[in-house]
């Protein structure tokens, strides 16, 4: 409120005590003193509160876009000089499958990586996502709290299990599986999705819990008076509403997968060969990271390569995020 | 409740404040690189430290890239390397100095299916070139043959490359950089064949190959008539400070060179006969 | 098929579904627990870690996983907080919000050792931190803060308007109606968020081999000035934490007892993230009642 308002009110209520149009108010015990319009018009108490939540919350969102931004920009500029300082094609980065960036900049090509890592990526979280929707809808529509909170911590104790832990049992129980049913070595696509299955499940199933428990009940109640049947109020109801957030769900489940190197690179066979099926070594990016970048030099070409790798790692989740968020948005339409 | 949360962190920050200007008393040699020779350079850290109260070790792995990388920025005072600084791009050797601190053997292995305990030389580069599939081509039980590589820039693959395959390229194969992984790999699979350093090989379930009927021996590489093996490293930059140069001569002591080292299966460079450069060429050392 | 019938069979597809993961959950903590828990002893738990030799143990990077965890929470939960404060309640509904939202999510799929090395870059070298839990815990805070705010955001969002709408109809503003009624009305789904990203500290391993390091350093559990370099508190040493040393075990490991080293760490590593778990849970629920008076 600035000066001249303040003044202006000043004389409002002035000239509303003088002409005594204010009929509630015993006019006689107030002076034209008593009624502090200084105090009146100053900022609250909880204003300053207000401001100052809202100035912390400000400040975290601003710290954490400096945060985001110089990782981004850290991964951006190391990745991007592979093109720009060593002049690699960026359609034969991403479209050859040579990958051997010891030898020269014409040995830059990452298409084996991508294929694979979008393969096992998208068919992990396929297979895992009808599994932890379900898991999810026995936690919050049909267990009793009991058993659901029992099933939760279990399922949260399996995000606490080192992925190099994930990546031995892989190989010492899943690897010898694929190999006496398909034959050949057992490493590949197959065995990397299975471990990702079970390393994602935890994050999209507890995610999910989340996404239905905040459906509101009487959405529920409403259904169930109209005649519905469980099943028939389950999906026509509560998955509906929920289904942007099952999609943010899943995004997280695939990032992880995205992401994850440790146990992959254990099962994937590490040879940067292009998947003809499922069940042949290859690699993925960040496999192709993990086992290459301590044994390349800051700012030479095979270390560039493999931050090229990061960036397009970046670049694909967001394309992924993007494709989920516009399927959320037509699934809520 | 978030107050009292906000007022934590701003203590925390000031005592980290405080912290790192306080660590400065204390000299401090961080020792960065090789897998390889950590657990080596870890162990003697440790001791050399319980003598030395007033200096503490940090040894950190990371891999050979790593350490030279940083022992070049001279973000560190030591950085270990399983290759010579002269084989590593983006290393300038002239700056480094190297500090040969243990020799380490490299051994084939083949899973113990393969049925196979002997190669030449020549049957392990068809081998690792892609020219032979199958163990039944070299005398073993008939099964094809899969490689489990070393990841590339590794300093085991390095030596490994420049011993047997000669210039030829190796056929493109899985690849796993840890010398644990790569022994799983190798035991739980029937019909592969790899390679590992010494002190990783004594493990029952897996075969350890002899090449050219030369046995995989300490003994047999300190005069290279087991060819595969090669330095470990320890590079400084320029002039050091003297308890890094104390350090780096407490490693080339007795002490260590005559104990830990054949604790860990590594072998000391005193006994070795012999000494190789970055160009793979072997001398003998002439007896004094 | 009747809408009855329809009913029948998809909650017998959901129970099969829930089977197949119950027995899947149950191998695997099964697998990890009986091959690990005979090898647990006190006397595992309270020596130190050895190198090369049979019989060494956990202690110091049992402490190590602990300190780091609530460090990283300390730093990374008041800034998650503020910042799914700002995205679920102050944000407006335009584009430069969903960049920030969408920025956040994919960064959650970066590599661990891509925010190790960046960390590493950061803090070990440029700010002269070293191989620290301090470098540790910043990194590990890197990794941690996205899906720590989404995960609080979405909770936040799941507290209905009718309870703002409530908080505001008393008069109270914006922040105090955030401050006391949808933060803890949002309460549990914040302990899930930060139970889950705990579970990922534990378990985290390649950002630390770069940041924490991968090697300890001589502790005196006695002296508890934290300023002094051997006291356990001190943040400027380098630690090994339980995830860390499973992998080194693994990985390069040459001691003759390396798999039931690394099995009985893996089966203590799921026992402290039940007590983590557990334990976040009561005092969350505590916290609840106390906060909400909801019984």
């Amino acid at each position: 409120m600035s000066k001249k308002d303040t003044e202006n009110l000043k004389d409002v209520v002035n000239q509303a005590i003088d002409s005594q149009q204010v009929v509630h108010v015993k006019l006689k015990d107030i002076g034209q003193k008593d009624v502090d319009i200084d105090k009146l018009t100053r900022p609250s108490k909880e204003t300053h509160q207000e401001y100052w939540g809202r100035g912390l919350s400000y400040l975290a969102i601003g710290l954490i876009i400096l945060l985001v931004g110089s990782i981004i920009g850290f991964v951006g500029i190391h990745g991007l000089a592979t093109f720009f300082r060593d002049h690699v094609n960026l359609w034969q980065f991403l479209s050859s499958t040579d990958w051997d960036p010891t030898s020269g900049p014409n040995h830059v090509g990452a298409l084996v990586m991508i294929v694979t890592s979008f393969l096992v990526t998208l068919l992990s979280a396929l297979v895992a996502t009808p599994f932890a929707v379900a898991v999810a809808l026995f936690m919050t529509e049909y267990a009793s709290k009991k058993a659901a909170s029992f099933l939760q911590s279990i399922i949260e104790l399996l995000v606490g299990i080192p992925s190099v832990v994930y990546g031995f049992l892989g190989l010492t129980l899943v690897v010898p599986v694929i190999r006496a049913i398909f034959g050949g070595t057992g490493f590949g696509i197959l065995a990397g999705m299975l471990v990702l299955f079970v390393m994602v499940l935890p994050t999209i199933t507890s995610l999910t819990v989340d996404a239905l428990n905040a459906v509101p009940k009487h959405f529920r109640q409403a259904s169930a008076a109209l005649g519905a049947t469980h099943w028939q109020t389950i999906a026509r109801v509560v998955l509906k509403v929920a289904t942007p957030r099952i999609l943010t769900a899943v995004i997280f489940g695939m990032a992880r997968a995205f992401g994850e190197a440790l146990a992959v690179q254990m099962v994937i066979g590490n040879a940067v060969l292009m998947p003809y099926n499922l069940v042949t070594p290859s690699s993925t990016l960040t496999s192709q990271l993990t086992t290459q970048i301590g044994n390349t030099v800051m700012g030479t070409l095979a270390n560039n390569a493999l931050w090229s790798l990061a960036l397009l790692l970046l670049v694909m989740s967001l394309f992924f995020n993007i494709l989920v968020r516009m399927i959320g948005k037509k699934g809520a339409k | 409740m978030r107050k009292r949360l906000w007022l934590c962190i701003g203590m925390l920050g000031l005592s980290l404040g405080l912290l790192s200007g306080c660590t400065g008393n204390n000299h401090r040699i961080t020792v960065v690189g090789s897998t390889a020779l950590q657990l080596l350079a870890d162990q003697a850290g440790n001791n050399y430290r319980l003598a030395h109260p007033g200096v503490s070790i940090v040894v950190q792995g990371g891999g050979s890239g790593t350490g030279l990388s940083q022992v070049q920025a001279g973000a560190v005072q030591i950085g270990t390397s399983d290759i010579f600084a002269e084989n590593q791009a983006g290393i300038n050797a002239k700056k480094l100095i190297d500090h040969q601190v243990a020799v380490v053997g490299i051994v084939p292995i083949v899973n113990k299916d393969a049925k196979v305990k002997n190669l030449s030389t020549r049957q392990l580069r068809a081998i690792f070139t892609g020219k032979l599939t199958n163990w039944k081509q070299v005398g073993g039980a008939n099964e094809p043959i899969t490689i489990v590589n070393r990841s590339k820039g590794s300093g085991t693959r390095a030596t490994f490359e420049a011993t047997i395959l000669a210039g030829q390229a190796a056929a493109k194969a899985q690849e796993q950089d840890s010398n644990g992984a790569v022994k799983k790999i190798v035991s739980s699979t029937p019909g592969t064949i790899s390679y590992l350093s010494f002190p990783y090989a004594s493990d029952p379930n897996i075969q350890k190959l002899a090449v050219d009927h030369v046995q995989p021996t300490d003994q047999n590489v300190s005069t290279n008539k087991w060819r595969l093996w090669s330095y470990e490293h320890m590079y400084t930059k320029g002039r050091t400070t003297k308890e890094v140069r104390a350090f780096i001569r407490y490693m080339l002591s007795a002490k260590v060179q005559k104990q830990l080292v054949p604790k860990l299966g590594y072998i000391s460079v005193k006994t070795m006969q012999v000494v190789k450069d970055s160009q793979n060429r072997v001398q003998r050392i002439k007896v004094r | 098929m009747t809408e009855h019938q329809k009913d029948r069979f998809a909650t017998g597809v959901i129970y099969f579904l829930v089977g197949i993961v119950v027995i899947l959950l149950a191998g695997i903590l099964g697998n990890i627990l009986i091959n690990g828990l005979p090898h647990l002893s006190w006397h595992f738990l309270t020596s130190e870690s050895s190198d090369f030799q049979a019989g060494g143990g956990v202690r110091d990077q049992l402490f190590n996983s602990v300190y780091l965890l609530v460090l990283t929470t300390i730093i990374s939960l008041p800034i998650a907080l503020g910042a799914a404060i700002y995205l679920s309640e102050y944000a407006r509904d335009n584009w430069i919000t969903h960049l920030i939202r969408s920025t956040i999510e994919i960064l959650s799929s970066l590599p661990s050792i891509v925010v190790g090395l960046f960390g590493y870059l950061l803090f070990v070298v440029q700010f002269g931190f070293g191989f620290s839990i301090l470098s540790g815990a910043l990194a590990l805070t890197f990794f941690n803060l996205p899906i720590l705010t989404s995960n609080i955001e979405e909770s936040l969002k799941g507290v209905s308007a009718t309870q703002r709408e409530a908080g505001l109809a008393l008069g109270l503003s914006n922040w105090k109606t955030i401050r006391g009624i949808v933060v803890p009305a949002a309460l549990p789904g914040i302990i899930t968020g930060v139970v889950l990203s705990g579970g990922r500290i534990f378990g985290e391993a390649a950002t630390l081999i770069y940041t924490a390091g991968q090697s300890g350093s001589l502790v005196d559990y006695h002296n508890w000035n934290p300023l002094s370099p051997t006291s356990f508190l001190n943040v400027m040493r380098p630690a090994e934490t339980l995830a860390v040393h499973i992998w080194k075990v693994n990985t390069e490991g040459i001691i003759s007892d390396a798999t039931a080293v690394s099995a009985a760490t893996g089966a203590l590593l799921v026992l402290v993230v039940i007590i983590f778990n557990l334990s976040a849970r009561y005092f969350g629920n505590k916290l609840y009642q106390k906060l909400t008076a909801a019984k």
